[in-house]
Order: C-alpha cells, then sequence, then structure tokens
C-alpha cells in the first residue's frame, strides 16, 4: 500500500508539537512542585512528618483547603496548566500516532521510531490515569499537589525518549516489511507498549520512593525533593499497583510474542537477544512481587528490584534493537 | 546411631525447608534472570555461529575461556539448567503444602468476629429502626456470594462473618503449576522434536519428508533418529518477491503443492501460497518459507561439441541488494581417463547482482529484483577435489586446490543474460538466464499444542490471582442498650492481600449494611471539590 505523505507530514508536526507542550508541561510541574514548598513549607512539613508515621493521614487538611479557598495559590494553578498541559500534549501525540496509522495504512508501531512513541504515549495515559484516579477521595494517597509533583519526573524520561525516537530512531513512513505484516503485530505490540509505558511510570515511582524513604528515615538527606513527595507508603502503593495490574500484560505480551514467532520464524521461543530478555525483565518482575511477599525485602529491597525490572526494559528497547540487533538478522525488525 | 540418624533427617529437612521457602525462589530467580544475561550480550552458537567465529577472532584471549564455561551455549549449560531445576524444585516443593493448605482454607469457617471491629481498617457503625432480625436477614442477602458464617455472641449480639476472594490463591497455585507445565512442553519438544532445512528449486522442484538426507541440514531431538518422519511432500512451482523502489521487500510468496496422508496415495496435490507468517501446516509438521535467492543458469559447451547446463544456487551475501556469490561446477562428458577428467572440470565462481551497478569495472548489485542480472565471473579449470573424500560447500571451490596449482583461473568476465565467454581451449561458458530458488524450514513439535495450553493458563492464572482481592467483612447485629425497639450494627473490613482497592467496596457495603445514604456522606462531597477543583 502506498503511503499518504500529506498525512505522514502532518503526523511528523504533530509529534514536535507534542514534545514541546510535554516540556512546557514538565517545567510546569516542576514550577509547582519548587514554587509550592516555599510558601507552605511549615504546615507540609507537619504533615509530611505524620505521614511518615502513620500512613494515610496527609490528605485531609488538604481537601478542605482546596474547597475553601477563595483564591488558588499560584502554585496550584500552575499544577492545572500543567495537567492541562499534559492532556493536551497526549491528544496531539494521539493524532501524531492516528494519522501515522491512516499514512501507512497499518498499525503504527512497525519500526523504532514508532514504538518508541507509543510507548511514551501510553506512559502518560498511565500517569494521566493515576492523576485522575487519585483525586477520588476513597483512592487517595496523596494530595493533588503532592501527586502531581511526581508529574515532572515522568515527563523527563519520557521527553527524552521521544527525543530520541523522534532524532536517532526517525524513520520514515513507510509498509511493513514482510515479517511484520500480521494481526499479531496489534496484539504483541499494543501489549507490549501498553506495559513499557505503564512499567516506566512505576519504575519511575520506585525511584521517587527510594528517595522519599531516605528522607523520611532522615529529615536532612533528601530534603528539597523529598519533602515534597507523597509520602513512601503512598509511592509504594502506585509503584506496586501499577506493576501488578501490568505483570498479566507483560506475561501476555511475551506469550503472544511466543505466538507469533511461531509463525513468522518457525518457532515460538530461539532465545534470540530480544526474547531473552523480555524474559529476564520478566523474571526481575516476578522478582518483585516476590519481594513484596517476602519478610524482609519489602521497601526498599523491592524498590531497586522494580527500578532494575525498568533498567532491563530499556536495555531491551534501545540496546538490544540498536547494538545488538545490528550485528544480528533481527536488524530489521525493530519492536517485535 | 539415632542421633546421627536425627540430625542427617534434621539437615534434610532443614534443606528442604530452605530450598521451599520464598527467600529461596526469590534468589533463584534472581539467579535466572542474571545467567540468562550473557544469552542476550554474547553471541549463541546455536543462533548465530557466524558472530561467534568473530568473536573468537576479535577477543582471542577471552573467547576459549568463554568457551569453556559454555557461554557460548547458555541455554544448554549445566549452570543454566541447574538453576532452573533447582527453582522448579523449590517451586514444586513450595505449592503442595499451598495446595493443601488453601484446600483446608476453603473447608474451614471464616473467623470469628473479633471483639472490637473498630480496630479493623475498615469501620462504620449506626443505629437502625429495624429489629435485629430483619438486619440480619438483609445483610445475609446482602451478602450473597461470600463464604459466611452467622454466631451468637456470649452477650447476646448476632454476627456474621464473610470472607471472599479464594480464587485469589486458586489463580496464584494455577499460575504456577502451568509454569511446571509449561516446562515439561518445552522439555518434550527437544525429545521428540525436529528441525530441518532445505533449498528447493522454484522450478517445479519437489522435496519429500522422507529421511534425513533429503535435507541439508537437519537437527534431531533427543529421541529423534530421523527414520520415522512424517510423510509428507512439496513442489515449488514459483516464487515471487514484491519491492518497493527504495529495495525493501513488501512480500514474499512460494506457489506450493503439497500432500500428505491419503494424497500420497493417490498421487494429489493441493495447492498453497506459502509466505512469511503463513506457514504450511501438514501432516503434523509445519513448513516455512525462510529464505530465497537466484541460481544462474549456465551452459558449458566442450571442445568436443558436448553440452553441459547446470543451476545451482548461489548464496545470497546482501540481503538487501541480493548480490550472491557461489560457484556452479561442471564435470567434463563423455571422458573416461580418470587423471584427463580430474585436468578438465570446470567451476564457475564470482559474484551475481540482479542489478547489476558497477564501481568502475567491479560488479555489485544496487537493487534485489531481476532488473539487469549480470554476473562477474572467474571460470577455473583444473582438479576440483570433488573426489578427495573432503566435504565441499557448494557454495565455493575447494582453494587448496588453488593454492597448490591444481585448479587455474582460465578467464575473469562479466556476463550478462545471453552472454558467453570463451576459454583458452574453446570451451564456452553461457550464461543462459537465472532460477529462483527458496528456503524452506521444516519443523516438527509434538508438545507445541500443550505449551500453547499452559502458556494461556499462565495468563488467565496470574490474572486472576493479582485481581481478585482476599478479603473479609464482619457485621455485628444488637439490640440497643437504652431504646429496644432499635437496633446498633457495626461493619468492620480487613483485605488479607493489599489493601488497594477494597475501601470503595467496603464504603458500598457498609452503606447498604447499615442502611445510610450514600449521597448525604462526606465522602461525595469531597468528589465534588476535587472535581470542582479541576475545573478552574
Ligand atoms: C518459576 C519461577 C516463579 C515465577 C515466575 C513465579 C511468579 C510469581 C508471581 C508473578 C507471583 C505474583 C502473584 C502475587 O503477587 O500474588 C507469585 C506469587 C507467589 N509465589 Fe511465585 N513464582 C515462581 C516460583 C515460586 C517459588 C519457587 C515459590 C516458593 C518458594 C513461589 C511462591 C510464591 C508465593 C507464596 C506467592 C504468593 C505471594 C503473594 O501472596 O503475594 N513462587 N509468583
Amino acid at each position: 500500500m502506498p503511503v499518504n505523505q500529506t498525512l505522514a507530514t502532518y503526523s511528523d508536526m504533530a509529534y514536535a508539537t507534542s514534545v514541546v507542550i510535554y516540556i512546557a508541561a514538565m517545567l510546569l510541574y516542576f514550577g509547582e512542585f519548587a514554587y509550592g514548598r516555599a510558601r507552605r513549607a511549615a504546615p507540609e512539613r507537619e504533615s509530611v512528618l505524620v505521614g511518615a508515621g502513620g500512613g494515610e493521614t496527609t490528605s485531609k487538611p488538604a481537601v478542605g483547603h482546596v474547597a475553601e479557598a477563595p483564591k488558588r495559590p499560584l502554585a496550584e494553578r500552575v499544577g492545572g496548566m500543567a495537567v492541562s498541559m499534559t492532556v493536551l500534549g497526549a491528544l496531539v501525540h494521539l493524532t501524531s500516532i492516528v494519522l501515522r496509522g491512516l499514512a501507512t495504512g497499518r498499525a503504527p508501531w512497525g519500526n523504532m521510531y514508532e514504538f518508541g512513541s507509543a510507548i511514551c504515549f501510553a506512559a502518560v495515559v498511565a500517569w494521566t490515569v493515576v492523576l485522575f484516579r487519585q483525586l477520588r477521595v476513597g483512592r487517595r494517597d496523596a494530595t493533588p499537589s503532592q501527586l502531581r509533583g511526581l508529574g515532572g519526573f515522568v515527563m523527563l524520561p519520557m521527553i527524552v525518549l521521544l527525543f530520541l525516537s523522534g532524532t536517532v530512531l526517525y524513520a520514515k513512513a513507510a509498509p511493513l516489511q514482510p515479517a511484520l505484516q500480521s494481526y499479531w503485530i496489534t496484539i504483541h505490540v499494543t501489549a507490549a507498549v501498553i506495559s513499557s509505558g505503564a512499567l516506566l511510570f512505576a519504575g519511575v515511582a520506585s525511584v521517587l520512593y527510594l528517595v522519599r524513604s531516605r528522607y523520611e528515615n532522615n529529615p536532612l538527606k533528601m530534603a528539597k525533593v523529598g519533602s515534597r513527595l507523597p509520602t513512601s507508603q503512598a509511592l509504594d502503593r502506585l509503584a506496586y499497583r501499577t506493576t501488578v495490574v501490568t505483570f498479566p500484560i507483560w506475561t501476555f505480551t511475551i506469550i503472544a510474542g511466543a505466538i507469533w514467532a511461531e509463525a513468522a520464524w518457525g518457532r515460538f521461543w530461539g532465545w534470540d537477544p530480544k526474547e531473552t530478555c523480555s524474559f529476564i525483565a520478566w523474571v526481575v518482575y516476578a522478582a518483585y512481587l516476590h519481594a513484596r511477599a517476602t519478610s524482609g525485602w519489602r521497601g526498599a529491597r523491592a524498590a531497586w528490584i522494580n527500578i532494575f525490572g525498568l533498567a532491563v526494559m530499556i536495555f531491551n528497547l534501545f540496546f538490544v534493537n540498536i547494538v545488538v540487533a545490528g550485528l544480528h538478522s533481527y536488524a530489521g525488525l525493530p519492536g517485535s | 546411631m539415632r542421633s546421627q540418624l536425627a540430625t542427617a533427617l534434621a539437615f534434610l529437612r532443614n534443606t528442604w525447608r530452605g530450598l521451599t521457602s520464598m527467600r529461596t525462589a526469590l534468589v533463584l530467580l534472581f539467579l535466572l534472570a542474571l545467567a540468562a544475561l550473557p544469552g542476550a550480550l554474547i553471541p549463541q552458537r546455536s543462533l548465530n555461529p557466524g558472530e561467534v567465529d568473530k568473536y573468537f577472532r576479535e577477543y582471542p584471549n577471552l573467547a576459549p575461556v568463554l568457551d569453556k564455561i559454555g557461554a557460548f551455549e547458555v541455554f544448554g549449560s549445566v549452570w543454566f539448567a541447574s538453576i532452573y531445576v533447582l527453582l522448579f524444585i523449590s517451586l514444586i516443593g513450595c505449592l503442595l503444602p499451598r495446595c493443601w493448605q488453601h484446600y483446608k482454607a476453603l473447608r474451614a469457617e471464616p473467623v470469628r468476629t473479633p471483639r472490637n471491629l473498630a480496630r479493623m481498617p475498615h469501620h462504620a457503625e449506626t443505629t437502625v429502626d429495624s429489629s435485629v432480625d430483619e438486619v440480619v436477614a438483609a445483610a445475609h442477602r446482602r451478602l450473597k456470594g461470600w463464604r459466611k458464617v452467622e454466631r451468637e455472641e456470649d452477650d447476646g449480639s448476632r454476627s456474621i462473618s464473610a470472607e471472599r476472594g479464594f480464587l485469589r490463591e486458586v489463580g496464584n497455585l494455577v499460575f504456577h503449576f502451568a509454569l511446571i507445565g509449561l516446562l515439561i512442553g518445552v522439555a518434550g519438544g527437544k525429545f521428540y522434536g525436529y528441525e530441518g532445512q532445505v533449498i528447493v528449486m522454484a522450478d517445479g522442484s519437489e522435496f519429500c519428508n522422507a529421511g534425513t538426507y533429503n535435507y541439508d541440514s537437519f537437527r534431531a531431538g533427543l529421541r529423534v533418529d530421523g527414520t520415522q518422519l512424517d510423510p509428507f511432500c512439496v513442489r515449488v512451482n514459483d516464487y515471487h518477491t514484491r519491492y518497493l523502489p527504495t529495495g525493501q521487500a513488501v512480500d514474499f510468496r512460494a506457489d506450493l503443492q503439497y500432500q500428505s496422508g491419503d494424497d500420497l496415495q493417490n498421487d494429489a496435490w493441493r495447492p498453497y501460497l506459502l509466505q512469511v507468517n503463513h506457514p504450511l501446516r501438514t501432516a503434523g509438521d509445519r513448513v516455512y518459507l525462510t529464505g530465497n535467492g537466484y541460481a544462474p543458469k549456465f551452459t558449458v559447451t566442450f571442445p568436443n561439441g558436448q553440452r553441459r547446463t547446470q543451476v545451482v544456487q548461489w548464496q545470497p551475501v546482501d540481503p538487501t541488494t541480493m548480490l550472491s556469490q557461489g560457484a556452479t561446477k561442471f564435470d567434463p562428458p563423455g571422458v573416461q581417463d580418470e587423471r584427463q577428467r580430474r585436468q578438465n572440470q570446470i567451476a564457475v565462481t564470482g559474484l551475481f547482482a540482479p542489478t547489476a551497478n558497477y564501481s568502475g569495472t567491479l560488479l555489485s548489485s544496487g537493487f534485489p529484483d531481476l532488473l539487469d542480472p549480470t554476473v562477474a565471473v572467474d571460470v577455473l579449470r583444473g582438479d576440483l577435489g570433488l573426489d578427495s573424500g573432503r566435504g565441499q560447500s557448494i557454495f565455493s571451490v575447494d582453494q587448496s586446490m588453488v593454492a597448490n596449482g591444481r585448479l587455474k583461473r582460465v578467464a575473469r568476465q562479466n556476463l550478462r543474460v545471453g552472454q558467453e565467454v570463451r576459454l583458452d581451449d574453446g570451451t564456452t561458458v553461457h550464461f543462459d538466464g537465472v532460477q529462483r530458488w527458496v528456503n524452506l524450514q521444516i519443523s516438527h513439535d509434538p508438545f507445541e499444542a500443550w505449551v500453547l495450553f499452559f502458556a494461556i493458563t499462565i495468563v488467565f492464572g496470574i490474572g486472576t490471582s493479582l485481581i481478585i482481592k482476599r478479603r473479609r467483612v464482619w457485621v455485628r447485629v444488637r439490640r440497643h442498650p437504652e431504646d429496644s425497639a432499635r437496633t446498633v450494627v457495626e461493619v468492620g473490613g480487613l483485605a488479607r492481600t493489599d489493601q488497594a482497592g477494597y475501601g470503595e467496596e467496603f464504603t458500598r457495603l457498609a452503606a447498604d449494611l447499615l442502611g445510610t445514604q450514600d449521597d448525604g456522606s462526606p465522602q461525595s462531597s469531597a468528589v465534588a471539590a476535587g472535581a470542582r477543583g479541576r475545573k478552574n
């Protein structure tokens, strides 16, 4: 099928626009993070310390604060803008992905560039879902502004990934090569994109958990960042819940990949570098879930395992596709 | 003696306990991940022998050491196997007692209502106008689907203990057992499966799965001796690749006919369009299209007027342009004298370009499709060494024969289709045209369906285990101490696993059980506040 170049060009433009919007959102998140603290230093420190000991106590005063204040402080308005920008960026990003799909007449994740783009979209969606779900009080682990404080840290790696995808990995819109022409690309790669995006978010939550728990153990450490984050308990739970929901999807991804490989490459499992790395990541996440159920391994050690899992995922995405694949016959098959 | 036995038993018991503990499982999982890592970083012999050779050349000191410890065959190495065997022993040791425990848990009554429900993570209490009986009956109705038991307590109040979410543990057990099943299925495939490769000319040539000698290469499972292959035949009638102007392939298609089962007796052939992603599945085997290439056709006319024509596959050296290299070998016909025959064997070697593209006079290929097929050949004459007893590659000549002067180059020329080169003794080599060939892979794995079954079970098992929450709720109902017409209802809740999400369910449950309305509660107004906050 011929590629519609006009649509492909619009897709590229939307991509670039979404990156700019995300950068703005990130700066706004960080703006609230930095500025909000300076104004409300004393009360927050108090609630933080309570939170460190007793768990979910931080939310109530802040809710009252939001509802009653005649005019919201600047920092919170900045935070609100950050969220709006995130949603706007995601919409433009979605447009870019859809246009790419229309331009090529296929699922828009057939090469590294498209794959990276889709993963970032999944990460933004995961982040937005968490954000809005947490606004429902029944589930709340942190105040909205504490939660928004995570935004910048989620956006940062994502923007880096988007930037790399859009430059180093960029590929012109083209039809799929034969091995990728299968409905399994929709099934397998969509699942991979969702899991990678969500695990990216979970990994960031675990990193912040480590920062925060250092701060809670000793309020002099990491005070600048730590004091502004949600409680370590909340971060740990965010990371755990996201991983728990994603683990079955990642399991499914690998199995769907194996089913596809059986049709495309003549065997369902061949320890090809990509398969091996996915397997390793899977085992690491299984270890994370076990660690959460093993006394003495909860907390920091589990968080490190989760971060290690993310490292393997990223390694799998970049190193295996670019460096290892450069040597192997696999080179032409990014994102599978 | 007795005490020694006791010590030994204690040791065994402790080892077993250690091996089946969660901590050991964790460590073993880690080791497994770590052990698989070199498999991704270091080239593996089973996947890419060429890369392994290259590694040996690049790291001549390191490579032999790595080779000793099996780093080039990680997934067949002893240490990799010992980790997963330990892991699976640990798993079995862990699962059996858990099955038993879960069986007991299923039969046990839900635990007694705690004395102080207010201490539970979730708690609510109210006073209603209905009678105790009415409230209890309503609670029973609301808790339909829960495992529950009603008890009369010492102080005269009545309580219901209810539990839910047993499927979680079932899912978890199913998941872990399915892992074992999967491993057994994969191992079965390694024992009873086979895989072979064969090149077939796309000119109506046939391949029959009659014996391993029909294959170019064959990898047999440990319990396969190659005598009882599933009988079927394929015939490759034609082959096409479509290319984009950039040279990217759009599709690979081989026009097949095949026969298996009764068709073999009746000599009936069925058509099949073999494509990537669409293997032919027949007779319990799978046939894949794994490669394609060109076979230049040469006719050699010897000085005595005799002709010989050969079509031999050449090997693609550049997959993007399909530049290929190879050697087409000829015996002089009708020569009885062995020595003379060996002096006049001819090999046509060199490069083939489907679309000629010159840099200077050096031939390369500009495009993978047959737009301007050209060969750059060296014609060698002499002893090809075919009778030396040594095996030779079909893609090249025996270089030792060239080195010791028994095989000499007698011409070098570029030929387009229809052109020929004449040798000093009057022999001509004519480039007639090009034939396509395909590489087929034939695979057999009787356990594949089991592996698929267990894989699907794994997904459902883990999904069930992670989505379902194990949770408890208790209701205590008693007559109001002052006002005997009224009733005090108390509800407490506890999630046995991660608390996440139980809060909402409990809130709804409590509202129903206590008969309080949802919309007036502080919670909904807080939600409204949150929504308002988002808007402006
Ligand atoms: C083959 C390697 C194994 C894999 C891939 C694996 C995977 C998993 C996964 C993904 C979970 C998460 C379920 C959850 O969070 O509830 C889990 C839970 C569990 N696994 Fe394994 N497992 C393995 C081996 C073992 C072994 C050897 C043991 C016993 C020592 C074990 C004992 C458990 C237990 C007790 C749980 C429940 C934890 C909980 O309730 O959260 N697993 N396993």
